[in-house]
């Protein structure tokens, strides 16, 4: 895997992104919120990435911003994963009428624009940062569900479980402790994938209003302040884009290159 | 110890149901090595499966009694049987090469197995583990016991599996084609290892083939089993010397003509 350039750039870039997120007290050279100039100001020696319209330092900015964009990925998709792999692991694991049931209530929710749904649950909700999390990840498991279902359903058909069954395992012990590890490769794959649709999602919200909420900076809702002053400060919207467009695509990255590891005869596939 | 009366078990394929167990009635007596012998399909893996109530969907039990120790288990419910499987009857399967889960040591599921039947603690259970694995003569045990199913050959693994049947002192073993995946002299000397276990423990064992040989070299008592049917039963003397069906005769012949 990480003969793949591109997988390694993606893990370069990610890994510098989550130190900068971790340290942000220690990298941010002024305080995320704090008017520390009365002017827009272009980048400089003094300010990385210039100011923004009320004078916030934009470096500082990002960097808190990284941390925001990051915890909401990553907690949207441990709820994703968590829902997706219990449905999933029911349906293929049991079969019959509890596969149909779940099978139709995926369906159902990958039928409906989830983009609506989820503005519409953030409209009735406040929103803020926890509920950001919960409704990305309450709109994103169907993915994860359907490939744990297609493990289970393939991983059920082997003969060491059969032989679980056959020592007194009770279909529990025998979903978690012997399906789930075999079924690992996979998921992990799809949770990389998933991070990048969870960032986006998250920034798309907060840009329409709907996500993380003012003044805590994440790279949605500083593009979103960008909007007014596009042509006297492009630079406001470049950099929150660069940095969202950079940790997407090296997710992507990271997630094809273990894919092709996973499971070389893919190549092929979702390029 | 076990009687099989009338087990009837179909499968369901486009709404017909297929026989595959066709009112099927044994006994088999404590401490004794009954072999089902029949070809693919004849349904003989299919009453291993009825016994320990595992028949893989779209399967079902239809009708029958399996009496063990006098008690009809196929009254039970599910909860009631999963206590019963690996603690009184134990199962090994034909391919030792994916009978054993790829992710977890040989000791764990070893562990596994003793703990979920046996009140024992971790330390007396990895004791008893090694114990199995010097019972079914792995040399090294202490060390073994911490390796992966993969590094471990095909008979080793088949050890492996028995250990795991017998880790709790069943009182009776469904040994479903065990060494059908295996090469001859492997063959044989897990052959020899059921028969020592056998004795030892004091098991009653069905051991299931379609090879006339094993059951000749293995089993006191035989039931022939063709198309779902049970077609013959006897001692395994009495079968090879004075066959009574015509499908037992052919298959006799067969073994005649292999011998020449």
């Amino acid at each position: 895997m990480l003969k793949n350039k591109l997988t390694v750039f993606g893990l370069t870039i990610l890994t510098l992104f989550a130190i900068v997120a971790l340290l942000a007290p220690i990298i941010a050279p002024y305080n995320p919120n704090e008017i520390v100039d009365t002017e827009t100001l272009a980048p400089s020696a003094q300010h990385l990435f210039g100011t923004d319209d009320l004078g916030r330092d934009i470096f500082s900015r990002a960097v808190y911003g990284a941390r925001i964009s990051l915890t909401v990925g990553l907690v949207a998709v441990i709820l994703a994963l968590i829902i997706g792999i219990l449905l999933g692991a029911v349906a293929g694991y049991f079969g019959g009428w509890v596969d149909t049931l779940v099978s139709r209530f995926i369906d159902i929710m990958l039928a409906f624009p989830s983009i609506f749904l989820i503005l519409a649950i953030q409209a009735m909700l406040t929103p803020n940062i926890y509920n950001v999390m919960i409704v990305i990840g309450l709109t994103s498991w169907m993915g994860v569900a359907r490939l744990v279902r297609g493990e289970y359903l393939k991983i059920r058909e082997l003969s060491y479980v059969e032989a679980a069954q056959a020592i007194g395992c009770s279909p529990w012990r025998i979903i978690f402790r012997h399906i789930l590890p075999n079924a690992q490769a996979p998921i992990i794959v799809a949770a990389t994938l998933g991070m990048a649709g969870a960032i986006l999602t998250e920034s798309s919200l907060s840009f329409l209003g709907l996500g993380v909420q003012p003044p805590t900076p994440s790279w949605g809702n500083m593009l979103m302040d960008a909007q007014a002053y596009l042509r006297d400060a492009p630079w406001l919207a470049i950099i929150p884009g660069i940095l969202i467009l950079l940790t997407v695509l090296s997710f992507y990255l990271i997630g094809e290159g273990l894919r092709q590891a996973i499971d070389p005869r893919q190549d092929y596939a979702g390029s | 110890m076990l009687e099989v009366k009338n087990l009837t078990t179909v499968f369901y394929k486009d709404g017909t149901a297929v026989t595959a167990v066709d009112d099927v009635s044994f006994t088999v007596q404590k401490g004794e090595i009954l072999g089902i012998l029949g070809e693919s399909g004849s349904g003989k893996s299919t009453v291993a499966n009825s016994i320990m109530q595992l028949v893989p969907p779209p399967g079902k039990i239809i009708s029958g009694e399996i009496l063990f120790n006098g008690q009809d288990i196929l009254k039970l419910s599910e909860h009631e049987m999963i206590k019963i499987r690996g603690a009184k009857i134990a199962m090994v399967f034909q391919d030792p090469f994916t009978s054993l889960n790829p992710v977890l040591t040989v000791g764990e599921q070893i562990v596994e197995a003793i703990r979920l039947h046996q009140g024992l603690n971790k330390n007396e259970a990895w004791q008893r583990a090694i114990e199995m694995l010097e019972t079914v003569r792995i040399n090294g045990a202490a060390e073994r016991i911490r390796d992966y199913p993969h590094q471990f050959s095909g008979g080793m693994r088949q050890r492996v599996m028995l250990a795991m049947a017998l880790s709790c002192q069943p009182e009776l073993l469904l040994a479903d084609e065990p060494t059908t995946a295996l090469d001859v002299t492997i063959q044989a000397e897990i052959i020899k290892l059921i028969k020592e276990l056998q004795q030892k423990f004091n098991l009653s064992v069905i051991y299931i083939t379609h090879n006339f040989g094993i059951i000749r070299a293995l089993c006191q008592r035989v039931i022939v089993m063709h198309g779902g049917k049970v077609v013959e039963v006897g001692t395994v003397s009495q079968i090879i010397s004075a066959p009574k069906e015509e499908y037992t005769r052919n298959l006799v012949n067969c073994l005649q003509v292999l011998k020449s």
